[in-house]
């Protein structure tokens, strides 16, 4: 790769927190390192893989809006976690977290745990617990 | 969580690098004397590899890496130069990492953490998947913020003591445990020469010998005729996340584009000026090329994720590229393995 070929497709991958250091060959064949915003087949495919995950997130959201699913399911699969890893995360055994996935077991958790839960995901207790954040569907942000 | 302690700032000079573990490497010999690039380190920690294990899954994707495991390129590196090291790991313990962490920085010597990056609140959301083989510098704590020094980074950051810890103790596949490592003691005299034939020779050897058909050239090989029925086994969708698997791991952030193939073309050119043997800029001409074959690649994959293109052809467009690029990445590494010979 020529210095001048070193890609700048910024994206919004990096949110404009860094640009990534490229190696690359400059006029007399020596290689030096360049700056890059981003490569267009680099974002699509981390697109895609975020693509799946919000698929998997919406269907997990429809079931929780029908009543079928607590709304963990939906943090879950929106956090790229399966049973295993959020109770490695949370300390709280698996056969628990299962029962917690049903809505009316889930309703009655305490404050604790709640925290627990949410901490993982990354969001306050008032925003998982809040079925209205959820009821349009989450958009790549 | 730890207060009114004094704070530590340790003179540590932070330089950007590609990738996390040869930044962290090069970051701490400089600070104890001794001056490599980054891809001196990459080259003599024979950083670049290649994997491709279908029936190991991840998220459901099959494991494609360009490098080798977490932390070699560190430890052979230090091994190499004479670096005498020291590594921590607190499997139950997150209190005693944080302490000895902070006993560590209080003795005024940075130290490599080892962290996962979901929830790394500094890094860029795209990037923060369930990656637990990140590396980073601490070097000191200031106000109750860790100052970090993460080597993918243009410019220093801070943690939190809540967040460090959280981070060091990251969960899922290969989870840190509050793994920390630095270097005790590093020799004034080493043989840079011999560091660099001997760790050409490994590279070569990781690349042609290994013999189990998943790794180096083989597995490149190996991956392409795979890839062709991919369509055909998996169906358009999951196909298609397959390849999107493979680009993702090619250029993720750290390889210094087309899976570390430039970082490794630019050692070889500071080997042949080391070494004062100018066939390793043929050699180094001839791995930049193979590094912009696998960018064809990623933009012919590109084009089928993005759907513009007819997949089953391009499919095999795609693994074609992959058995030509096997063809001169076995060209190359003959060349160099006899070269680190003589």
């Amino acid at each position: 790769m020529k210095k001048q070929e070193v890609p700048q497709d910024n994206e919004g991958m990096l949110e404009d927190k860094f640009r990534e250091l490229c190696y690359a060959v400059n006029g007399d064949g020596k290689y030096v390192t360049v700056h890059s915003t981003g490569w267009s087949p680099k974002n699509a495919a981390l697109r895609q893989a975020w693509e799946e995950v919000l698929a998997k997130a919406d269907k997990a959201r429809q079931a929780v809006l029908a009543g079928e699913k607590s709304v963990l399911v939906y943090y879950m699969e929106l956090s790229i976690m399966d049973v295993r890893l959020l109770s490695k995360y949370t300390g709280i055994p698996g056969r628990k977290i299962k029962r917690h996935m049903k809505p009316a077991v889930f309703e009655k958790l305490d404050r604790e745990t709640l925290e627990l839960y949410a901490d993982a995901f990354r969001i306050s207790v008032d925003e998982m617990t809040d079925i209205s954040r959820i009821e349009k569907k989450h958009e790549e942000e | 969580m730890k207060k009114n302690k004094n704070d530590i700032i340790i003179d540590f000079k932070h330089q950007q690098s590609a990738h996390c573990e040869n930044g962290v490497t090069s970051g701490l010999l400089r600070h104890h004397g001794v001056n490599l690039s980054e891809a001196m380190v990459f080259g003599l920690g024979s950083g670049l590899f290649f994997s491709y294990m279908p029936f190991y899954k991840l998220n459901g994707l099959p494991v494609i890496s360009f490098r080798p495991y977490p932390g070699m390129i560190f430890n052979r590196v230090c091994r190499l130069l004479g670096v005498q090291i020291k590594r921590h790991k607190f499997a139950r313990d997150p209190q005693k990492a944080m302490d000895t962490l902070d006993e560590t920085i209080g003795r005024g010597i940075p130290v490599g953490c080892l962290v996962g990056v979901y929830h790394l609140t500094y890094f860029p959301t795209p990037y923060r998947f369930h990656f637990n083989a990140h590396n980073l510098i601490v070097f000191g704590r200031k106000n109750d913020e860790y100052l970090i020094s993460d080597p993918v980074m243009e410019d220093t950051v801070s943690l939190s003591y809540k967040d460090l810890k959280k981070v060091r103790y990251a969960r899922g596949t290969y989870p840190p445990k509050g793994r920390m490592y630095y270097m005790t003691s590093v020799p004034e005299h080493y043989d840079l020469r011999t560091a660099i034939l001997k760790s050409i020779n490994k590279t070569s050897r990781h690349m042609l010998n290994i013999p189990i058909p998943l790794f180096g050239v083989k597995g490149i090989r190996y991956m392409a005729r795979r890839m062709k029925k991919w369509p055909e086994k998996f169906g358009g969708r999951k196909a298609s996340l397959y390849l999107g698997q493979v680009v993702r791991m090619l250029e993720e952030i750290g390889t210094g584009g087309a899976g570390f193939r430039f970082i490794y073309a630019a050692f070889l050119q500071e080997a042949a000026k080391e070494l004062d043997r100018p066939e390793l800029n043929d050699c180094s001409l001839e791995m930049t090329e193979a590094g912009d074959r696998w960018r064809e690649f990623a933009l012919i994959a590109g084009r089928i994720f993005k759907g513009r293109s007819s997949t089953e052809e391009s499919y095999h467009a795609a693994a074609e590229i992959l058995l030509d690029i096997a063809q001169r990445e076995e060209r190359i590494f003959n060349r160099l393995k006899k070269i680190s010979k003589s």
